[in-house]
């Protein structure tokens, strides 16, 4: 067993909601079945001069705080976003500079749909692993898009997750990472599009469900665990009903994946989505916990993890950022005109 | 005109089959019927495959050819047809590999069904399934088949006194058979609670009295029926095949609830069997929403027009009923290819025939019906068969 891992984490989720029902109501649609079919309840709204910069920022400073990792010691840093703000220049460069992290830095920008967050850790926990640096910064967040009138208006949310990762006062061991990838197009955006596409119902069964099954399966199989090994289980979350029927067909139970589980109250974070989820278990976990974790990115790919909490969580100061539940709690109800307002709905050229 | 036998069948599973191609689906139920009836590939005359809209679903026309060429048999310069009328066109298929036989000019005819729907989004298959309409006076107005079958419950129903409560009925009845049809698109059942409340499609009708969108192919293999014993112990005879059509659009109609293609396909059908509706024993009918069953088993002269509803009621149609109807799950629970369902209803009455068809076998089957509409009745074809 290596001991890589995760030594401190932080997330960041905007404090605006807009409520499942009030979407439903603009386009003449049913909340109450809308509601019961997607569970979700509501979904996070990132202000105006919110974006995926921004998050990242304050996702890794939430992360510095609790631990006391020196910025500058910080060798690489990887955002996942399907919003990073520029087409060209990158997101981990403004993030660089803003926590003090610059300028010996190994920085790109990552996507794969909702897991380019997870690919991050991997990629940061191997560097550290070649000892090619002390610690990696790895960020999933996004303001994700949806068309007005989507489906995928009721779920696409904004927030994310950043974990520093190395091999000293690890707080939670990475055990073992893999990956399940095969080219499917479920969910797509053309370059210069400002809406994704998607191939509905075929987002399901052969997209998210096979990916996740088959890569949850394959690590659970080459370290010989079992579900009930784990006290927490994460899966990717577009919509509330998904990671309930995923576990459930993986044998994992309610009670371990419900501390993970956001989506109702918070929709979509994209690539923060499973990373929000690790933070909130994060939050509660006690030393000796392990979790599972299958993230899902859309083209198609999932990335698990099985990890165990160490004592040295017990010397994280997670009282200095504020927990998930405290993040969740914060909100602030705005109208679908303010959410439009918010996410350039009113954009025309 | 000579008897014509059914002498092999094929199907593959109804449903959303992503990993599964156009050509991938009509080899396999060809495939099967081809082994099923024990030809070989240099005896067979011809082919006919029914598709209704191979071009917008998967981009493909020119399947006649394709289907023959896919199946392995381009060397054989088998002449291979396709036949189109909406979702009627497997059942004008089978009409054509029939009449081929009748008139002794082929021996041996392989007919195919298929529809790959999933590859486009379901506005797509909503608006290439309304090319079935009239353009000009439904489509064009925004009438979908949803809304056209909605009009003519709300007449049946202000005509008749059916209620809403019986169209929700055929939906239960048609997953309870279906949940024993191991090719079914879905294999539950389903309470009325469930029907009623589902989401509202086109006013009275709701999700769950309507057929899905599926992919799936259907094939079997004809041959003259003096011939038929060399090939297989069982061989089910084609007693009747009756073709009708009737205006495109709905208020063209003399009366709306009335399909007066089934009416005289239907009448054609019992004159060449030299039978009436009573004799038949079970039926396949053309369920796409529930409404079209009620419409059907009265049109067919199984009961007086206006009683398709009280029928469910009084359980004659169920499985154990005296006229079981569509014991496969219909369109309903079965699944609908639009151009395969046609075929696959002469599949589900030869297993009937042939006793093979395990826990929805129906009792002392002896004489089956199908019945395929195409469009809100337009076209249809009433084929009936017998056990011999």
């Amino acid at each position: 067993m290596s001991d890589i891992g995760i030594v401190s984490y932080g997330a960041y989720i905007p404090r605006f909601r807009i409520k499942a029902e009030d979407i439903a109501s603009v386009w003449g649609k049913d909340g109450p079945s809308i509601i019961k079919g997607l569970g979700i309840y509501e979904k996070s709204v990132p202000s105006i001069d919110e974006d995926t910069a921004t998050i990242s920022v304050e996702a890794a400073r939430n992360a510095l705080k609790r631990c006391s990792v020196d910025p500058s010691e910080i060798g690489a840093i990887y955002i996942g976003s399907e919003s990073h703000p520029y087409a060209v220049k990158p997101t981990g460069t403004i993030v660089g500079e803003a926590i003090g992290s610059t300028p010996e830095l190994m920085v790109a920008d990552y996507e794969f749909a909702c897991k380019a967050g997870t690919a991050a850790i991997q990629s940061c926990y191997a560097l550290v692993k070649s000892n090619l640096i002390n610690y990696g910064l790895a960020i999933g967040a996004d303001t994700s898009q949806a068309a007005p009138g989507d489906a995928l208006e009721f779920s696409a949310s904004a927030g994310g997750g950043a974990f520093i990762i190395g091999k000293n006062d690890v707080i939670a061991t990475i055990n073992s990472t893999i990956s399940y990838t095969t080219d499917t197009p479920d969910f797509w955006r053309r370059a210069e599009r400002k809406y994704p596409a998607h191939g509905g119902r075929f987002t399901g069964g052969p997209a998210y469900f096979k990916h996740i099954t088959n890569s949850s399966i394959n690590l659970m199989k080459k370290i010989n665990s079992k579900p009930e090994d784990y006290d927490y289980a994460i899966f990717h979350q577009p919509n509330g009903k998904f990671p309930i029927s995923i576990a459930k067909k993986l044998g994992f139970s309610f009670e371990q994946i419900k501390q993970g589980l956001l989506v109702p109250n918070i929709g979509n974070t994209y690539s923060g989505a499973t990373m929000i989820g690790l933070a909130s278990v994060l939050d509660i976990a006690k030393s000796g916990s392990r979790i599972f974790l299958t993230s899902y990115g859309s083209g198609a790919g999932s990335d698990s993890f099985d990890i165990t909490i160490t004592d040295k969580i017990n010397l994280l100061k997670r009282k200095n950022a504020p927990s998930i539940e405290q993040m969740i709690k914060n909100k602030k109800y705005i109208d679908y005109g303010t959410y439009a307002k918010f996410t350039d709905l009113l954009y025309w050229e | 005109m000579r008897d014509v036998a059914v002498i092999g069948i094929g199907l593959t599973k109804f449903g959303e089959l992503w990993d599964k191609s156009f050509r991938h689906l009509i080899t396999e139920a060809g495939s099967k019927a081809i082994f099923d009836s024990g030809i070989e590939g240099l005896e067979i005359d011809a082919m006919y495959v029914g598709s209704m809209s191979s071009g917008r679903f998967i981009g493909q026309e020119h399947i006649g050819a394709l289907v023959a060429d896919a199946s392995g048999f381009s060397h054989l310069n088998i002449p291979s047809t396709r036949v189109e009328g909406a979702c009627a066109s497997g059942g004008l298929a089978v009409r054509e590999g029939y009449l081929s036989i009748a008139s002794g000019l082929n021996d041996i005819v392989v007919v195919g069904g298929i529809e790959k729907m999933n590859d486009v989004s379901g506005t797509a298959a909503t608006e290439t399934l309304a090319m079935a309409a009239d353009q000009e006076w439904e489509a064009f107005f925004g009438a979908t088949f949803p809304s056209i079958y909605g009009m003519i419950a709300t007449r049946h129903m202000h005509e008749y006194g059916t209620t809403r409560e019986q169209l929700a009925q055929v939906a239960v009845k048609n997953h309870s058979n279906g949940a024993l049809n191991p090719f079914a698109q879905f294999q539950r059942e389903i309470k009325i609670e469930f029907v009623l409340k589902a989401p509202p499609v086109a006013h009275p009708l709701g999700m769950f009295d309507c057929s899905p969108v599926t992919d799936g192919a259907a094939a079997i293999v004809m041959c003259s029926l003096d011939k038929a014993k060399k090939y297989s112990d069982k061989p089910i005879k084609i007693i009747a095949s009756g073709q009708a059509s009737d205006s495109l659009s709905l208020h063209e109609r003399r009366d709306i609830c009335t399909l007066d293609s089934t009416v005289k396909a239907a009448e054609k059908a019992y004159k060449q069997a030299n039978i009436t509706s009573n004799d038949i024993d079970f039926a396949e009918v053309h369920d796409c929403f529930t409404i079209a069953e009620i419409c059907a088993i009265e049109d067919l002269g199984f009961v007086k027009k206006g009683e398709g509803g009280k029928a469910i009621d009084n359980n004659i149609t169920q499985l154990n009923g005296s006229l079981p109807v569509n014991p496969s799950g219909g369109l309903k629970s079965k699944g609908h290819p639009v151009g395969a369902t046609g075929v696959a209803q002469i599949v589900e009455i030869v297993n009937q025939l042939r006793g093979e068809a395990d826990k929805r076998q129906v009792k002392n089957a002896k004489i089956g019906l199908a019945h395929n509409v195409g469009g809100s009745g337009a076209t249809c074809t009433v084929h009936i068969l017998e056990g011999i």
